[in-house]
């Protein structure tokens, strides 16, 4: 088979069984790529995994762009992200036409259904809260960086409610940081 | 035109969204809630689908959106919601395919240096506090009703779901499930 093709229908698989979005694909991603295909190394995998994490974006799409640019180029790439994307998109076009708002807000049973949904999504989102401030080593001593950053996104003010600001402030922020770290060690020498 | 203002929106959202598809909700609430191309409680309904169907919140958002707001803004039949839904999956993904092309070498050579790392240790409390944000704001009366009645029982679901997730290794899957039989019997 067409190494493009190849791409492409790996992908697509792993696009249509994994839920929950990106990180429930990190190992199936693996599983298929290195210990299967053998297209890459293990370490090399990690490698591509640490670029995908870091940049910003869907997740999957960078994972699967760096994997199809490192086999095949330009054109690997466009395969693979295209075979990531396609079940969810074709699954939620056909969502989309036939659960319209109109559908959610006028069908009784519908409405009800996604009245008792709607506050558990809200819990699905406190729950990564809390495990990403443990994964990223938040103390009660550095908790008021995201408090503050969540309160001020969640005012709606101008200017700071924009979540790219911070996005940006906390990127500069840890530059400036290390640097001074660097400095200092350099001085101490 | 509506599809100018989706493809601004997306390319921001692929351009900043740092951190995995839940420290996205807070930028996409903004760039999609915000000019009322969606409802808050549809923005929601939006999430509570992505989770139920495979693939990224990220790319899933973006193919409803892409199809429902230009029907809000006049443009209806199925399609300009099709154009809108290519538009808007296409515009995510399109920085992603730049930056990793071109930043994949840098990253790899300069993972160990002090620098690269300062800048990714100052985004986690960041993508904590986006992730906080997404979640405040989806606190909301669209979302918990206005009723006592509908309140607390919202806050109850809310809670239960939240105990159920964090705590036992139920699949969230299970829990949108169960949410939506609750909501039919008390609703």
């Amino acid at each position: 088979m067409n190494i493009y093709l190849q791409l492409f229908t790996t992908f697509f698989k792993i696009g249509a069984f994994t839920f929950g979005g990106g990180w429930a694909m990190i190992s199936i991603i693996e599983k298929e790529i290195v210990d299967k295909r053998k297209w890459i190394e293990r370490e090399e995998y990690l490698d591509q995994l640490a670029v995908a994490q870091s940049l910003p974006g869907v997740f999957a799409v960078n994972i699967s762009v760096a994997i199809g640019d490192r086999l095949k180029g330009m054109r690997g790439s466009l395969a693979a992200a295209l075979g990531t994307i396609l079940p969810s998109f074709l699954i939620i076009l056909a969502i989309a036409v036939f659960l319209t708002p109109d559908v959610i807000k006028n069908n009784g049973v519908v409405s009800a259904v996604f009245k008792g949904i709607r506050p558990a999504v809200v819990a699905l989102i406190v729950a990564p809260v809390i495990s990403s401030a443990k994964a990223a080593g938040i103390s009660w001593k550095t908790a008021a960086i995201p408090a503050v950053v969540a309160l001020l996104i969640w005012s709606r003010l101008p200017v700071v409610s924009n979540p790219i600001l911070y996005i940006v402030l906390g990127g500069i922020g840890g530059y400036i940081w290390f640097k001074r770290d660097q400095i200092r060690k350099e001085a101490g020498r | 035109m509506i599809y100018l203002k989706l493809i601004w929106s997306y390319l921001k959202i692929g351009l900043f969204g740092f951190g995995g598809g839940y420290a996205m909700l807070a930028l996409i609430e903004r760039e999609i809630v915000g000019p009322g191309w969606v409802s808050e409680q549809m923005f929601t309904d939006i999430v509570a689908i992505s989770q139920m169907t495979p693939g990224p919140i990220g790319i899933n958002s973006a193919t409803y959106i892409g199809y429902v707001a230009p029907d809000m803004a006049g443009y209806h039949g199925i399609l300009w919601g099709i154009l809108g839904s290519v538009i808007c999956t296409v515009v995510v993904m399109l920085p992603s395919f730049l930056l990793v092309s071109y930043t994949s070498h840098f990253i790899t050579r300069h993972k160990e240096s002090a620098y690269v790392k300062g800048v990714f240790t100052g985004l986690r409390p960041v993508v904590v506090g986006l992730i906080a944000s997404a979640a405040l704001l989806l606190m909301n009366e669209a979302n918990f009703g206005s009723v006592t009645r509908d309140v607390l029982v919202s806050i109850s679901i809310c809670v239960i779901s939240f105990c159920l997730v964090y705590f036992t290794k139920i699949h969230p899957i299970a829990v949108i499930v169960l949410a939506g039989i609750a909501g039919f019997i008390l609703f």
